[in-house]
């Protein structure tokens, strides 16, 4: 049997002559999302927002009527700005309502809320169906807010000391930027898209970060070991033939993910779509991090071979010379 | 060396196929078999349906009630005294309860009553007591009393959610503490939370309490009490909504002393009431309260509100009362289960709230199995095309590896989440991706012109150091998230920290066994990968 081979063996892709542009791009899309993130802001979910969010689906209708629905509920007295959005299959939607400051506490009010928007729809669509209703108090979201921008910052911080301590310093500090980048173009395809930035979504970065690092580490070891192998290599050679050498893996390891996850992307669960679809492109910036982010930056901070081969030190030095006094 | 040792081939089978067969009671749960004493992995309330309450208890409110408690207290001592101590002048503030002796010299008398009164369990010091301008005695809350107070307050609050939950007859919830003024309760499968969260959110906090009789209606409307009286409104439903009622703040009842509470019809008037009975020394108290003030009004006053202020007719001797206010048959149903259980000893407010249609939790178990169906079959496929028999070594460690993540989260009674689900297809990429790394080694060591034996050596040796360290910085990513993440972050680091270690033991240990008894027995020259 002929087996596939998706990446011809002994490539010799050039790719850290293009490093500067693909250096400066990557730099660029960093700064656009976070101006992303600044001026447009990410369309928090309730989890972070706090307020009300209702999933309904209209059973007999083909297509949720979005527009009316918003006309229906801004025209309610208590309800002020609802966003209505179309979600998964096209006759499902959510509604999201921020809760009044007196609703703090009170449980009766999300309840009459939630009672006021469900009769108003029925009004009209006797078919809707009630999915699901999620009600968190400005001081739970502000915590979620908290935790998990503090679990972001400890992971990465974390996981960049392990690569210290595992490689070298250098390593830590190109891994820390390779991630960072990752989390900034995620964060600013939520903002451009804006789609529900919940709680899931740190999830999915998270996932990312891992799966961004994964693909740094394997090209990071094989860097590793071609400077022991070959002392006399120059750096940008060495790290052109260790992506080279790691091609055949990062192509088949990311296309066998995507494989797992397009079928998740659009048959799986609405409320997975965030997810899968962060995760998603997570997979190619994490990839293309670890190539143009990673190594790079390597031969900047002047990686060299004797990084890994024992230093002699001063007082080794010292001893060398008592020993050869004798 | 490549060859697997017999004591380790039996050990990582019999680990394979215990930690496998672990997984089966939740694979055939969805069918209607159920093993007695067999742990299945408990889906989350976004796979299941059902309703997710957070809880949230006031510390101020633990000492408030309990600086009125100790009020009580005092003044028993103070009045029990020989001869006894008179006081007055009484104000509770921050933590604080202050009153003047009407007399310099009761000072060491009223504080040899009252010194006991400031030690709780184990003579640990709730309240500290000290004397201003030589006749005002001042006792304030410790932190140690404060936290003790809080402490045992919720965890009487757990019970009586417990209990209110349990009277609801819904199956299964689970109630748990969460940091100091918490409480999540769960559960499954409840179609319409509102009855319970109205069942939570009533504090249920029954007393009875004298009508002040000297109050003028004016005064009282106004919000203004007399000296040792204070206000209350009448509860909307009531018949004189929208009025208030002054009555007099100490010598009441509280209601905590019930050992029944029952929704009923009054056979007189049609109307519904509930019949409460007191427990011995609640009686007692009840009968006498009542005897001393016959002909007097009382109000029947729940979590702040005048339900009605009937007379005592006669004293009540028998320890049972009825409590009628305007109630329909639900109404005094719901308060008869909140009287029943107890009242809680903290009011509690939802402060995040989650509830889940039983219909989209199975559409979403449905779809995403299907996903995952397709995507591992897309997989198998692709790793069998590109790897040829160490795809399907792959394959099978991959189904090992699903069937094991599942045991162990049945075991380790992990609930399974909709981003869990997710979870479990990055174990499945993490697998792949150690498959991939050695036979992709392998193949390059080939190409190098190593022999089979070496070249598959290698393969595993060379690329086992990327694994270990890729999966050791994942499993640190992962632990983060389970520490500070919640809720639904939880459901997905769970699986994604376990399904590291199954991953990476699958993925390395299983297939290297299966590829050495390859290599051992059929002495292979040339390998097709």
């Amino acid at each position: 049997m002929k087996l596939l081979k998706l990446v011809p063996q002994d490539t010799n892709i050039k790719f850290l002559k293009l490093r500067v542009p693909f250096f400066i791009v990557s730099i660029l899309l960093t700064i656009g999302s976070w101006v992303a993130v600044a001026t447009m802001g990410l369309n928090f979910g309730v989890d972070f927002a706090g307020g009300q969010e209702i999933r309904a689906t209209f059973t007999q209708t083909e297509e949720a009527p979005v527009g009316e629905l918003r006309d229906t509920l801004t025209a309610l007295e208590a309800v002020e700005d609802p966003i209505v959005q179309r979600f998964g299959e096209p006759n499902e939607v959510s509604i999201r309502v921020k809760l009044p400051a007196e609703a703090e506490g009170n449980p009766d009010f999300a309840n009459q809320m939630t009672n006021s928007i469900v009769a108003a729809i029925s009004e009209n669509h006797p078919d809707v169906r009630i999915d699901g209703v999620d009600s968190v108090s400005g001081k739970v979201s502000g915590e979620f807010r908290n935790d998990a921008a503090l679990a972001l910052l400890a992971a990465m911080l974390m996981v960049a000391l392990y690569i210290w301590v595992r490689f070298e310093w250098q390593f830590g500090v190109g891994a820390l930027f390779a991630l960072f980048h990752d989390v900034s173009l995620t964060l600013g395809m939520f903002a451009l898209t804006q789609m529900e930035f919940s709680l899931q979504i740190i999830a999915a970065i998270l996932a990312i970060i891992g799966y961004s690092l994964n693909d740094t580490i394997v090209v990071y070891d094989r860097i590793r070991e071609n400077l022991k192998k070959f002392r006399k290599m120059p750096l940008a050679e060495l790290l052109d033939l260790s992506v080279n050498e790691t091609l055949a893996r990062t192509v088949m390891t990311s296309l066998t993910l995507l494989v797992a996850l397009l079928p998740l992307l659009f048959f799986g669960p609405s409320s997975l779509f965030g997810l899968v679809a962060a995760i998603v492109m997570g997979l190619f910036v994490g990839t293309y991090s670890s190539v143009y982010m990673a190594a790079p930056l390597l031969l900047w901070m002047g990686v060299t071979s004797d990084s890994f081969v024992p230093q002699e030190t001063e007082a080794d030095k010292q001893e060398k010379k008592v020993l050869g006094g004798l | 060396m490549l060859e697997t040792p017999l004591w380790k081939k039996i050990s990582l089978w019999a680990i394979t196929l215990v930690l496998s067969a672990a997984a089966l009671p939740s694979l055939l749960a969805p069918e209607g078999i159920h093993f007695e004493d067999a742990p299945e992995v408990n889906l989350g309330l976004d796979l299941a349906g059902g309703s997710h309450l957070l809880l949230e208890a006031d510390p101020n409110d633990v000492s408030a009630q309990r600086l009125e408690n100790m009020e009580e207290a005092v003044r028993s001592a103070l009045e029990n005294a020989t001869p006894e101590i008179e006081f007055g002048d009484t104000s509770r503030s921050e933590g604080q309860l202050s009153f003047m002796l009407d007399s310099a010299t009761d000072i060491d008398r009223a504080r040899a009553e009252l010194e006991p009164l400031m030690m709780g369990e184990g003579l640990r010091q709730e309240w500290d007591l000290t004397v201003v301008d030589g006749q005002r005695m001042v006792l304030s809350e410790t932190d140690a009393g404060e936290d003790t107070a809080l402490n045992s307050a919720m965890e009487g609050a757990v019970e009586v959610v417990r209990r209110r939950i349990d009277l609801l007859g819904t199956r299964e919830p689970t109630i748990i503490r969460q940091g100091d003024t918490r409480i999540v309760v769960q559960v499954p499968g409840l179609q319409d939370p509102q009855a319970l969260k109205e069942q939570l959110g009533q504090t249920a906090q029954l007393e009875f309490k004298l009508v002040d009789q000297q109050a003028l209606p004016t005064n009282t409307q106004a919000g203004v009490a007399n000296p040792g009286s204070q206000i209350f409104p009448y509860a909307e439903e009531s018949d004189f909504a929208g009025g208030f009622e002054a009555v007099k703040r100490l010598g009441g009842i509280r209601g905590d002393s019930l050992i029944n509470a029952r929704a009923g019809v009054d056979s007189r008037n049609n109307e519904n009431v509930v019949n409460i009975q007191f427990d011995q020394q609640g009686g007692q108290k009840f009968a006498q309260l009542s005897t001393d003030n016959v002909g007097e009004r009382f109000a029947i006053i729940l979590d702040g509100e005048v339900i009605s202020a009937p007379v005592f007719n006669e004293p009540i001797l028998g320890g049972s009362a009825q409590i009628s206010g305007n109630f329909t048959a639900d109404s005094a149903n719901q308060l008869a289960i909140s009287l029943q259980s107890g009242a809680l000893p903290v009011p509690l407010s939802v402060v995040e709230e989650r509830t889940v249609g039983p219909d989209l939790g199975a559409e979403s178990i449905r779809s995403g199995l299907i996903a995952m169906i397709i995507g591992s079959l897309a997989v198998i496929a692709l790793m069998i095309a590109t790897y040829g028999r160490f795809g399907v070594y792959a394959t099978v460690a991959l189904f090992f590896n699903v069937l094991i993540l599942l045991g162990l989260m049945a075991i380790g009674n992990f609930t399974l989440t909709l981003p869990g689900i997710a979870g479990f297809v990055l174990t499945v990429g993490a697998a792949v991706d150690a498959n991939v790394l050695i036979n992709e080694r392998i193949r390059e060591e080939r190409k190098r012109g190593r022999k089979v034996i070496t070249a598959v050596e290698n393969g595993y040796k060379e690329a086992s150091r990327a694994i270990y360290d890729a999966n050791i910085t994942n499993f640190i990513a992962g632990a983060l998230l389970f520490w500070f993440g919640s809720g639904p972050i939880r459901g997905f680091a769970v699986v994604l920290v376990i399904g590291l270690i199954t991953s990476v033991f699958t993925a390395l240990a299983l297939t290297r066994m299966w590829v050495s008894g390859y290599l051992a027995s059929k002495r292979p020259k040339d390998l097709n990968i």
